[in-house]
């Protein structure tokens, strides 16, 4: 038997090669080589259409993205030493223009907007960004991944305890938390985009009816405070049943002799929780994190039906900004240049993820 | 079992459904708003949102949403191009992911290891971030069709199957699947001297029932759904998907009960075929997650 399986695997590389071959040139086609493009174009200044020729800019498009920078100012004082103030009581400060617009002693801000800031004492610190909707996607998309992540993986895995239950009919529900998986998310946004409604809209008639009409109706997605919350509740009504099964598929992987011993020493409910059930799902918890991160980082057709990134860039995020950049305003460049940093912000994370929950 | 319950125990069970169906209630009342609304009229439609009217098919019941959404677009036509474009993209990914991942796990052949982790590290990639960089590569790629070789994929069928006939997480699933499979059943095949297309078509494929099952409902599932690269690549409407038909329910003005009605079309057969099939749906959800 020996020389002829060493035979049979001699000839393996061809056959190999072969077998393997349409879908490897299919995925280099259409994932590797745009994958390439697009970080080759984040150092030109490509555009989708343009008399020019392309050519290398080296960092500046990251430049432009991340450059940030910090303006102290100090309250004006009056000739003699003493501050200004207003009539209402407040001092005053100079402009930021005066610093951001043409200051040759500024030059490195030149071009910035604010973008937050805070007093100290009388001074107050201004944070300058080059490219405020940028920073606002970025911020927004860690927002939205820190809120989701961790709150969508609680409410699956309560899901899946309740659906493990032993009940008659527990299929049926089973069916029904997870059947807004299977409806398309452009779908989901429109219909939700009714429930958000600032005037009739489902979600404020319920709250009015719940407390017998003192609440006052919400523009949800109209409002900067509650757009990112809103787009944040759906997303995780659409997803969770699909992460629900997963942790489902771990609980049902638990022996359950472990819970009969558990039984026996007289465990409670969190007891057994805890001792049994918790340490058997490390796994799955590892995988659902790791899946719902990258699906979040993902952000992207809710903000394109729903809010388009508004009201005043509060629902803007990475991969929409990527998108309206370099396909509506054909800034191939700069598209691609937030695309590279996503792609490095999610690799660090998944890295991060898998160095903290490493088999010990 | 029935016979022991204790009053109290009765309580605690009714507790336990009370919760069950409201967590029910939150997953489903969308959905029905849509079907609902779908038979109203428009401002009987907006008027409903107000009450739990909304839930009800109450009023002035009626098809003519439906009629009016075939009038305003070509329903027909881009319920034929997703199903078309679906079930190629499938039946062709399910083909050759699996034949690659067979090669991945059965044979020996320099260079698969690293091939397999550059793959599998393209998990990470989000579509939207290399959308674009796509569009220039399918525009300047040529086709042999009807009309000799045509340079540039847009406006065509083949443009949003060809580029998804591969991709990492099928393989990823098939690779899972193979690798528990026991190997002496390929090498017993081998020495009765099959060739290895006939191992994979005649041993390995009858038993891979279950990961092709999975494999084709999540692919099914991202192709019927998509969104962002037909809106790319189908200026000309002869080739449009059912999500980019949204559009035309939005131009001039938007009729409410219309948008449900095409809503309703297009996703109802979907969620019958997910109910008929829910088993499987689940089961297949599942697997993806077990090894971790």
């Amino acid at each position: 038997m020996r020389p002829k399986q060493t035979k049979s695997l001699q000839s393996n590389t061809l056959a190999g090669w072969l077998m393997s071959g349409p879908a490897l040139l299919l995925i280099t086609l259409f994932l590797i080589v745009p994958f390439l493009l697009a970080f080759w174009f984040s150092f030109t200044n490509q555009r989708l259409i343009s008399p020019n020729p392309t050519q290398f800019v080296g960092t500046s498009n990251f430049e432009q993205l991340l450059g940030v920078g910090t303006l102290v100012l100090q309250p004006e004082k009056a000739e003699d030493g003493s501050l200004v103030v207003s009539a209402t009581g407040e001092l005053s400060y100079p402009r930021v223009r005066d610093f951001t617009r043409n200051n040759p002693d500024f030059q490195h801000l030149n071009g910035m907007r604010e973008w937050f800031g805070w007093e100290w004492g009388n001074t107050k610190i201004l944070v300058l960004a080059r490219d405020l909707v940028f920073m606002k996607a970025l911020t927004n998309t860690l927002f939205f991944v820190a809120i989701v992540a961790p709150l969508q993986s609680i409410i699956a895995l309560l899901l899946a305890l309740m659906i493990n239950q032993k009940l008659r009919g527990i299929n049926v529900f089973r069916t029904v938390y997870f059947m807004p998986v299977v409806v398309s998310i452009v779908v989901v946004s429109l219909l939700w985009r009714f429930i958000y409604d600032g005037r009739s809209g489902l979600l404020n008639n319920l709250l009015q009816f719940l407390s017998f009409g003192h609440f006052q109706p919400v523009d949800w997605l109209g409002n900067p405070d509650t757009a990112m919350w809103a787009i944040i509740v759906m997303s995780i009504w659409q997803a969770v049943g699909f992460h629900m099964v997963i942790w489902l598929a771990g609980l049902q992987n638990i022996p359950l002799t472990l819970y009969e011993a558990a039984d026996i020493e007289g465990a409670s409910s969190w007891q057994k929780f805890r001792f049994v059930t918790w340490p058997g799902l490390r796994n799955t918890a590892v995988l659902i994190l790791v899946v719902i991160t990258m699906q979040a980082f993902a952000l992207f057709s809710q903000i394109d039906v729903m809010t388009n990134g508004g009201p005043l860039d509060s629902t803007q995020t990475l991969v929409f900004q990527a998108v309206q950049r370099g396909y509506e305003q054909q800034n191939i460049a700069g598209g691609s240049a937030i695309s590279v940093l996503l792609f490095l912000i999610v690799l660090t994370i998944s890295l991060v993820q898998r160095y903290v929950t490493r088999e010990r | 079992m029935a016979a022991v319950t204790s009053p109290n125990q009765r309580l605690k069970i009714s507790l336990k459904y009370l919760l069950l169906i409201l967590v029910a209630v939150i997953f489903v009342f969308p959905i029905v708003f849509m079907v609902v609304s779908s038979f109203k009229p428009d401002l009987q439609l907006l008027r409903d949102t107000s009450s739990f009217n909304a839930f009800l098919p109450i009023g002035d019941i009626s098809l003519d949403n439906y009629f009016a959404a075939f009038r305003r677009a070509p329903v027909g036509l881009f319920v034929f191009n997703s199903i078309l474009v679906t079930s190629l993209t499938v039946v062709g990914s399910l083909f050759l992911c699996s034949m690659a991942a067979f090669a991945f796990v059965f044979l020996e052949f320099r260079g698969k290891e690293i091939v397999l982790s550059i793959i599998i590290a393209t998990l990470i990639v989000p579509f939207e971030t290399i959308a674009v960089p796509m569009l220039m590569v399918v525009n300047s790629l040529p086709w042999i069709g009807g009309n000799g070789v045509t340079w540039g994929w847009l406006n065509t069928y083949h443009v949003q199957i060809v580029p998804f006939l591969a991709d990492a997480l099928t393989v990823f699933l098939f690779v899972q699947f193979f690798r528990d499979l026991p190997k002496e059943l390929v090498e017993a095949a081998r020495l009765d001297g099959a060739s290895w297309f006939q191992v994979y078509s005649m041993v390995i494929v009858p038993i891979a029932g279950p990961v092709f099952a999975t494999a084709a409902i999540l692919k099914f599932l991202a192709m019927y759904n998509q969104y962002l690269w037909p809106l790319m690549v189908t200026q000309s409407e002869q080739f449009r998907p059912v999500m980019v038909g949204l559009q035309y329910f939005f131009q001039l003005n938007t009729a409410w009960g219309e948008v449900m009605a095409y809503l309703s079309m297009i996703t109802l057969p979907v969620l019958a075929f997910y109910i008929f099939l829910q088993r499987a749906f689940i089961t297949s959800i599942a697997s993806t997650g077990i090894k971790g």
